[in-house]
């Protein structure tokens, strides 16, 4: 009965997207109708919900007489990771995607107050639109509640990598972000169909961007974590297809947050942040799309049938085409906004637009390039590290530079900047380029670590010669999250230029060196999981007075069989030991050892970044919330 | 700046997107791992015998005389129970077979083999998988076929089904 009762308000949930639609359509022909288009989006983003929770609680039961639960889910699995199991598959991530679609749908149609009725019903309807694709997506393509006769016993389990706390909790952040998106997607189509662009609506999508962003960055920012810890190659970012599918919108949301700001403040760049907003979700829908495919294999994509691939390819093509193809009807329309002069806060964040793009296109034709070839030429290339690095290093170098400069810089023009006030950030990146000349590392993660001490100087210049506690709580955020980028930036770089690794085949008894480290292998023992054994290798570290134990784990689980090592990480003030436990050969067993110094900063510094956002997020809604109250204090 | 022409751009960039995947969804591409094994010598390996009273298997029994054929199996795998008359219709046709179980225990091995039929020679136990790993092999089963002077002439990811069977013999042949 659960998920029968779950599928049924999925068509209902449907049946009022196609109805809402139908109601902004129509526009002004139906008079009082109108009114339903608010009570219907919510009422389908709580069906949605309840479709959701209704799956939730088919895996917390482990119910196998349902495909899916048996499919992913095993009844000895531990509570969380059974919950996770409902979205770490497709059709429940599916699901999960478009519950987040129409509860955003929901809550713009009730919180929005800013927008002409015009342009709020043209974005409900945009927005029910999209839900409409995906609706049909799932009761069509990828039912997540089929049943299975008969029911089978215990259930399959879910990829054992998978089963990691931090891990249960990605995909939800990351979709949030990605879904939020969905909303300034839909608000830029709502403005293109209306001819409404303009600071109003820079105001009313920059909350919903702001908080898109945040997430983004939190699930990017945890995702690259984990892959450091669970994977055990002792890396953080590897330019996997996948996480360059998360990295795009992400680039793209960051360069619509700077371009709304102008737009909001100044009523510049019209144009541009209507199609940055358009190519944000768009960048989300690919990156879904791509990941969950099957076209790129790798722990994150579900194989999927081709039909699946080419109904979501059909629907990405209808939005992304859709959406650019009123852009380019609409756009001669949309009015030019303020000039400004180069040398200006708006140049400034026009050239930061700029050099994200750039970034993004690297991206994105270096994560399709080799398809691409694969395509035209029947050769198989791969593009890694080495070209993501040599393209993106120096342009995120050059975003650095800007913002010593750009936060400082006036409105509309700034015939003389005032220079003086970055003496010191410019003192501080000299002092710290002639300081790592103590040690050999090559020009990027120099320069890199230079930049990152100029910038934490620099990030904090608009807080000069301010109230600190009378400074708005978005001025705050910007510096936190620039702070954040300069963090992050020393900790990449001093990652990539002081790391020490010692690969070696160990008897017990042996000791090994690492950096700084003294590293003794005691021997190993078997260990029991809840659904895993492990040989438990134990090592001894030790430097100057102080002494650890890491128990780097080699697992192995039954269902599905699989092995994944279990790195053991103690972090210090100055870095991390990363150790990992590899094959036994003879009486030796594989020991990979790492010494990252300063490795923590990379996560300290996105932490930071998103704290920022969420400052700056904060800031807004208050800042609104007070201008709506004080509209109505006065009759108009 | 001209409108028109960064508005082309994205639209580019997205068809180019749509074509690029859109042929990808049409000809999916092929998971398997290839050994760049074959054509070498099999890496030198000495795996304990599996079952009490059966011999195990080194790297030093293939290679001698002439041709044999290595399987890669485990009892706890499903798709080795598929492959299993394959394997003994080789038998039955005189290829010979050793075989390399893989993290497996003597009780589950000999519970298979009389479940499933036995066309092994040679057993060994890899508990670890660190042969599996030697080999190049990523997953079970798998079929090698190793020539009598010892270089891995040939193999076949995945259980071998009936359709399978010629083939293996045309290659066990070749490698004479």
């Amino acid at each position: 009965m659960i998920a029968e009762a779950g599928l049924a308000a999925l068509w209902l949930a449907a049946a009022l997207a196609l109805l809402q639609f139908g109601l902004s359509l129509a526009g002004n022909r139906l008079g009082e109708l109108r009114a339903m288009v608010v009570p219907a989006a919510v009422l389908q983003g709580v069906l949605t919900l309840f479709a959701f929770a209704m799956l939730i609680w088919l895996f917390w039961r482990t119910d196998t007489s349902v495909v899916l639960v048996a499919a992913n889910s095993h009844s000895d699995k531990p509570l969380i990771y059974r919950l996770s199991g409902a979205w770490g598959n497709h059709e429940g991530s599916m699901l999960l995607w478009v519950t987040v679609l129409a509860a955003a749908g929901a809550l713009l149609a009730l919180v929005e107050r800013r927008l002409s009725q015009d342009s709020l019903r043209a974005t409900l309807g945009a927005q029910a639109l999209l839900a409409l694709g995906f609706f049909g997506f799932l009761l069509i393509a990828s039912n997540p509640f089929e049943r299975l006769d008969p029911a089978s016993l215990q259930g399959q389990g879910l990829n054992p990598l998978l089963q990691d706390p931090g891990l249960a909790f990605h995909p939800p952040t990351l979709y949030l972000g990605y879904v939020g998106l969905s909303v300034a997607f839909s608000l830029a189509v709502g403005a293109l169909i209306t001819r409404e662009v303009g600071p109003a609506l820079a105001r009313a999508m920059r909350p919903w961007v702001l908080g898109a962003w945040v997430l983004l960055t939190v699930g990017i920012v945890a995702g690259s974590y984990w892959a450091y810890y669970e994977l055990g190659w002792g890396g953080w970012w590897f330019w996997d297809p996948v996480e360059n599918a998360s990295l795009m919108p992400w680039l793209a949301a960051t360069a619509l947050l700077h371009s709304i700001n102008v737009l909001a403040a100044r009523g510049s760049l019209r144009a541009w942040t209507v199609m940055l907003a358009v190519v944000a979700f768009s960048m989300s829908m690919i990156g879904t799309f791509l990941v969950r495919s099957g076209i790129l294999t790798s722990v994150h994509s579900f194989a999927v049938d081709p039909t699946r691939g080419s109904f979501i390819l059909g629907l990405l093509v209808f939005y992304t085409g859709g959406a650019l193809l009123l852009f380019a009807l609409r756009i001669g329309s949309v009015r030019e906004g303020a000039r400004f002069d180069l040398v200006s806060r708006e140049g400034a964040l026009v050239v930061n637009n700029l050099l994200l793009t750039v970034i993004l296109g690297t991206v994105f034709v270096g994560t399709l390039y080799p398809v691409a070839v694969e395509a035209l030429v029947g050769e198989k290339i791969s593009i890694g590290p080495p070209y993501f690095n040599a393209v993106t290093g120096p342009i995120v170098l050059l975003l650095a530079a800007l913002l010593f400069i750009g936060p400082l810089l006036r409105w509309r023009r700034d015939s003389r900047p005032n220079l003086r006030r970055i003496a010191v950030p410019a003192l501080v990146t000299l002092v710290a380029l002639a300081a790592t000349f103590a040690a050999p590392m090559g020009i990027l993660p120099r320069l890199g670590l230079a930049f990152a001490a100029g910038l934490a100087a620099a990030s904090l210049l608009p807080l000069a010669g301010r109230k600190l506690t009378r400074t708005p709580l978005t001025i705050w955020g910007m510096v936190v999250s620039h702070l954040g980028i300069a963090v992050a930036m020393a900790g990449a770089a001093s990652d990539s230029a002081f790391t020490r690794e010692t690969l070696a085949a160990a008897r017990p008894g042996e000791t090994l060196s690492v950096g700084p480290w003294r590293v003794r292998f005691n021997g190993v023992d078997p260990v029991d999981g809840p659904n895993w054994t492990a040989i438990e290798g134990h090592l001894t570290a030790t430097r100057g007075g102080t002494t650890l134990r890491l128990d780097p784990q080699s697992r192995y689980f039954a269902a599905p069989p699989t092995e994944t090592n279990e790195a053991a990480i103690v972090t210090r003030l100055d870095g991390q030991l990363y150790t990992v436990l590899g094959h036994q050969e003879g009486d030796r067993w594989q020991l990979r050892l790492w010494w990252k110094p300063f490795v923590t900063f990379i996560w300290l510094g996105g932490a930071l970044i998103a704290l920022g956002g969420l400052m700056a997020l904060l800031g807004r809604v208050r800042r609104e919330r007070r201008r709506v109250v004080g509209l109505e204090e006065q009759p108009a | 700046m001209n409108r028109r022409l960064w508005l082309a751009l994205p639209l580019l960039l997205f068809a180019a997107f749509v074509f690029a995947v859109g042929w990808r969804l049409s000809s999916p591409p092929d998971p398997t791992v290839r050994s760049r094994m074959v054509g070498r010598p099999i890496p030198a390996f000495a795996a304990a015998p599996a079952l009490a009273g059966r011999p195990g298997l080194a790297s030093t029994d293939l290679g001698q005389g002439g041709p044999r054929l290595l399987n890669i199996f485990a009892s706890w795998c499903v798709p080795c129970i598929a492959e299993a008359p394959a394997l003994l219709e080789l038998k039955r046709r005189g290829v010979p077979i050793d075989a390399i179980a893989i993290r497996d225990t003597s009780e589950d091995i000999a519970d298979f083999l009389r479940d499933h039929g036995d066309p092994f020679e040679r057993i060994g136990a890899d508990p670890v998988g660190e042969t599996q790993m030697a080999l190049g092999s990523s997953g079970v089963p798998e079929t090698f076929i190793v020539d009598g002077r010892g270089v891995i002439r040939y193999q076949h990811i995945g259980p071998l089904l009936p359709r399978d069977v010629g083939t293996m013999v045309a290659e066990w042949e070749k490698a004479r």
